[in-house]
């Protein structure tokens, strides 16, 4: 079988409206090699690998199986062609054991019975080097023990393609190693692994051969063997774009948010912040760069008083009356009673944002309604200040009393982003604000962002496109699995240098 | 030996009381483990009862000779078609229209009633006798038929064997539900699809499919507490006066106090009908009477205390009970 791929993709191409997630994606994976697709997020690697395994149905181009044309139009088209994919997203039942989730679904011939299940479940186990007890329950497992039992399904039902989008995102260095050591294996006895994944060192230590995309485009395969992580990281952010984004040097820089050694643990026992300190200045755009998923939402919305912290401090320095405070371990009512004039832009804009049943009135009420008298609420101070956002952000809405979801994702940012500086705050946090949004809106949030900096406010911005945070901020903190990798000057950093602190990982697995 | 003939008194009448409630907790667990609250099974139990009546009813009027099998048949058919038919209202409400689950199967409970009490007044009109019940002499009999050697058994015998046929068939299904739910692939697809349908779906179990099968014979088992009621427990007599609807309840309350189990359910229905009933033999005053009818609600209620505070994962409803399912976006 050597030479014919196991499985090629010739010039696919996907879009989602007019938005192109793949385009011209030529791929292949031969028996017995592990090939690594790497990207930044949005790059479409999880669309390409969607399409294989039946998820979506390409628009243009052709999937080969051994060299033989195929079509896949469901899931279950996937499991007749022996292609296996494990989400990032477990899809398992809490409540059954691990032999349950495995044969669940499955049509066999023979009587089922639960211990027959566990049997076959710890053969396969057996083979593969798998350390798992079958029996046991699905929430009683940790993180990896999940994936393992993930891992199994497919394996169960056949599958000899393994397809696994970033399956280390969740696991400690030594359960990585672990995944890493079963894969070799598999290898080994013939199968195909595709591994999605933006951490280079895994790349570097496992893969044979890498697939790099770009913004839905493919740029080129290299032999593992035959490049290095600096190059591959000039591949997968590419060249400098200019975007023409005003930037005025800071004036009268304080402190104003001092952060310091803030560690979290998120349910399912990953660490997602760890050791983070930093400071915020007045005056001035910090911006945070990531991969998606490396702590940033957990790090605003502990500032935000919407999450528990194990240990660390987070002091705000009042600019009225130059005193500190303490806001950990405060909800939003109590930091808010402090005086701190917080305002907090979600990345999910309609569910933790706004309500999306009501209108941009009703919306900016839920910010102000303590401040009203009497029994009823009064509704004509958000009515001016609705109008006041509508006029000035060029908010696109048939009245005030439309529901906020039947708004355009631009104009339903530019109500968030007004409300929350309707109340003149003095530190801004945005989390992605101009995903999803036209060129135009985008560049209306960048000015509202650049004006707050100039009123003095200390401006968070987590971004996710490099070339924006480089001419946006005056300086890029960059977060990498919950750690703080860098601070460096945007003035001077270069897309290569965040690229590779954003996915390199010291002293991580070495396998 | 007092206690002995108070037992032998007292639990045979639990045990007809409970029969009932356990048709319907089986039923309504059946329901629930694919996700589906249906909190329309006080109506179906109403639907379940007057139409056992209604085909008793005609083939009691108008039969010249009564086949003996014809007369337990066509009564039982015709509840499982009029409970199955409410259930499959309320299946295509919910399931293809994804309606709310908890507003569905009050409007069904309400319109059962309805249906029971508007059917049960025409046929006291069509008897026209001055009487404002229906009473079917010969049906109720076969249905209240018991062991013939359940006499020569002494106190085994009243206690085990004086039961119509009915009663048997409620501790069988139960016992059945119990054995498909636990160890057949079918019993744990169902089980998924209750707990977590978009894994189900992406194993390739058809959701919607598992989700009406259950829900229709879940009614129709449920259905035939009403037939119960109406056929052994009231001898064959239907009146208006709401009393089903109480039992329609109290089995969902059993669904709480046996945690999804039917197994348990048989134990809880002879414990629920005891408990209701305690008063006639406690020698209390009338007025006081709906204070013991509360009982079952308040050991229902220590049940959700207990349970909620253990936090056992095993003993919680199943995890999408009361959800719509929506396969996500392709």
């Amino acid at each position: 079988m050597k030479g014919i791929p196991a499985i090629e993709l010739r010039n696919v191409t996907k879009k989602f409206g007019s938005v192109v997630a793949n385009k011209n994606v030529n791929l292949s994976v031969m028996r017995g090699e592990i090939l690594s697709i790497l990207g930044e997020n949005g790059s479409g690697k999880t669309t390409l690998m969607n399409m294989i395994s039946g998820i979506y149905y390409p628009d243009e181009g052709q999937i080969f199986i051994d060299g033989e044309e195929v079509v896949i139009r469901s899931p279950k088209d996937a499991f007749r062609y022996k292609i296996g994919m494990i989400h990032q997203h477990f899809k398992l039942v809490d409540l059954f054991t691990a032999a349950e989730n495995v044969v669940l679904g499955l049509e066999e011939k023979e009587k089922y019975s639960v211990k027959s299940a566990a049997q076959k479940v710890a053969e396969l186990c057996e083979r593969y080097g798998f350390e798992i007890d079958p029996n046991k329950k699905i929430y009683e497992m940790s993180v990896s023990e999940k994936q393992t039992v993930e891992i199994l399904k497919v394996l169960y039902r056949g599958a000899d393609i393994l397809i696994l989008d970033e399956p280390t995102a969740v696991l400690t260095p030594q359960e990585t190693q672990k995944l890493f050591a079963v894969l070799r294996k598999m290898r080994e006895e013939g199968h195909s692994i595709v591994i999605i994944t933006h951490k280079l060192h895994e790349v570097m230590s496992l893969s044979d051969r890498v697939s790099v995309l770009r913004k839905g485009e493919y740029i080129d395969t290299v032999v593992t063997a035959e490049t290095t992580e600096e190059e591959l990281t000039e591949m997968m952010v590419g060249q400098k774009v200019v975007l023409n984004i005003e930037r005025s040097e800071p004036k009268d820089r304080r402190e104003r948010l001092m952060v310091k050694d803030l560690n979290c643990t998120n349910t399912d026992g990953v660490k997602m912040l760890n050791h983070v300190s930093f400071t915020a200045y007045s005056g001035e755009i910090l911006g945070i760069a990531g991969i998606a998923g490396s702590g940033q939402r957990e790090l605003l919305e502990a500032i935000a008083g919407l999450q528990s912290l194990e240990s660390g401090e987070i002091l705000y320095h009042n600019p009225k009356t130059d005193e500190v405070v303490e806001l950990r371990d405060k909800n939003t009512k109590q930091i808010h009673d402090l005086g701190v004039r917080l305002s907090f832009i979600p990345e999910d804009r309609l569910g933790m944002g706004l309500v999306a049943n009501m209108g941009i009135v009703d919306n900016i009420l839920l910010r102000r309604y303590q401040k009203g008298k009497g029994m009823f609420v009064q509704r004509a101070k958000p009515r001016e200040i609705a109008e006041q956002i509508v006029e000035d952000l060029n908010v696109v809405t048939p009245d005030l009393k439309t529901p906020v979801r039947r708004l355009s994702g631009g104009n339903v940012q530019k109500v968030l982003l007004g409300r929350e500086l309707s109340f003149t705050p003095t530190v801004l946090m945005a989390a992605y604000p101009v995903r999803g949004l036209d060129i135009n809106s985008s560049y209306t949030i960048y000015n509202v962002l650049n004006e707050q900096k100039e009123k003095g406010v200390a401006v968070i911005f987590v971004g996710e496109d490099l070339d924006v945070l480089i001419d946006l901020c005056d300086r890029i903190m960059v977060i990498n699995s919950g750690t703080i990798t860098g601070m460096v000057d945007a003035r001077s950093a270069t897309k290569e240098q965040i690229g590779l602190l954003m996915t390199k990982t010291d002293g991580g697995a070495e396998a | 030996m007092a206690f002995l003939s108070f037992i032998l008194r007292f639990l045979p009448r639990a045990v007809t009381q409970g029969i009932p409630l356990l048709y319907g907790c089986t039923g309504e667990i059946l329901t629930e483990k694919s996700g589906n609250l249906n909190l329309g099974i006080p109506g179906i139990m109403y639907v379940g009862g007057i139409s056992g009546i209604i085909g008793g009813f005609f083939y009691e009027t108008y039969a010249a000779e009564m086949n003996p099998v014809l007369t337990i048949l066509i009564p039982f058919v015709c509840s499982l078609l009029g409970s199955g038919l409410m259930a499959l209202i309320y299946s295509f409400l919910t399931i293809t229209l994804r309606a709310n689950q908890n507003v569905a199967g009050l409007a069904l409970t309400i319109f059962g009633e309805g249906v029971g009490n508007f059917f049960g007044g025409s046929l006291v009109k069509l008897v026209n006798n001055g009487s404002a019940e229906i009473k079917l002499n010969k049906t109720n009999v076969a249905f209240r038929q018991v062991l013939p050697f359940a006499k020569d058994w002494g106190w085994f015998g009243e206690l085990f064997l004086n039961y119509g046929f009915l009663a048997y068939l409620a501790i069988l299904v139960a016992v059945a539900v119990a054995l498909v739910l636990k160890r057949t692939k079918t019993g744990l697809n169902l089980r998924a699809v209750g707990e977590n349908p978009a894994t189900a779906d992406a194993a390739g179990i058809n959701v919607t499919r598992y989700k009406y099968v259950a829900t229709c014979v879940g009614g129709m088992i449920a259905g035939l507490g009403g037939l119960y009621y109406v056929m052994d427990y009231q001898m064959g007599t239907w009146a208006n006066d709401g009393a089903l609807g109480a039992r329609g309840w109290l089995a969902i309350a059993l669904v709480i106090f046996a945690l999804w189990k039917p197994h348990v359910g048989i134990i809880g229905s002879v414990l629920f009908g005891g408990l209701y009933i305690l008063y006639n033999y406690v020698g209390v005053a009338r007025n006081i009477e709906p204070l013991f009818n509360m009982l079952p609600y308040v050991v229902t209620i220590v049940v959700l205390i207990i349970t909620s505070i253990r936090k056992k994962r095993e003993n919680q409803p199943p995890a999408s009970l009361g959800l719509a399912y929506f396969r996500e976006e392709r």
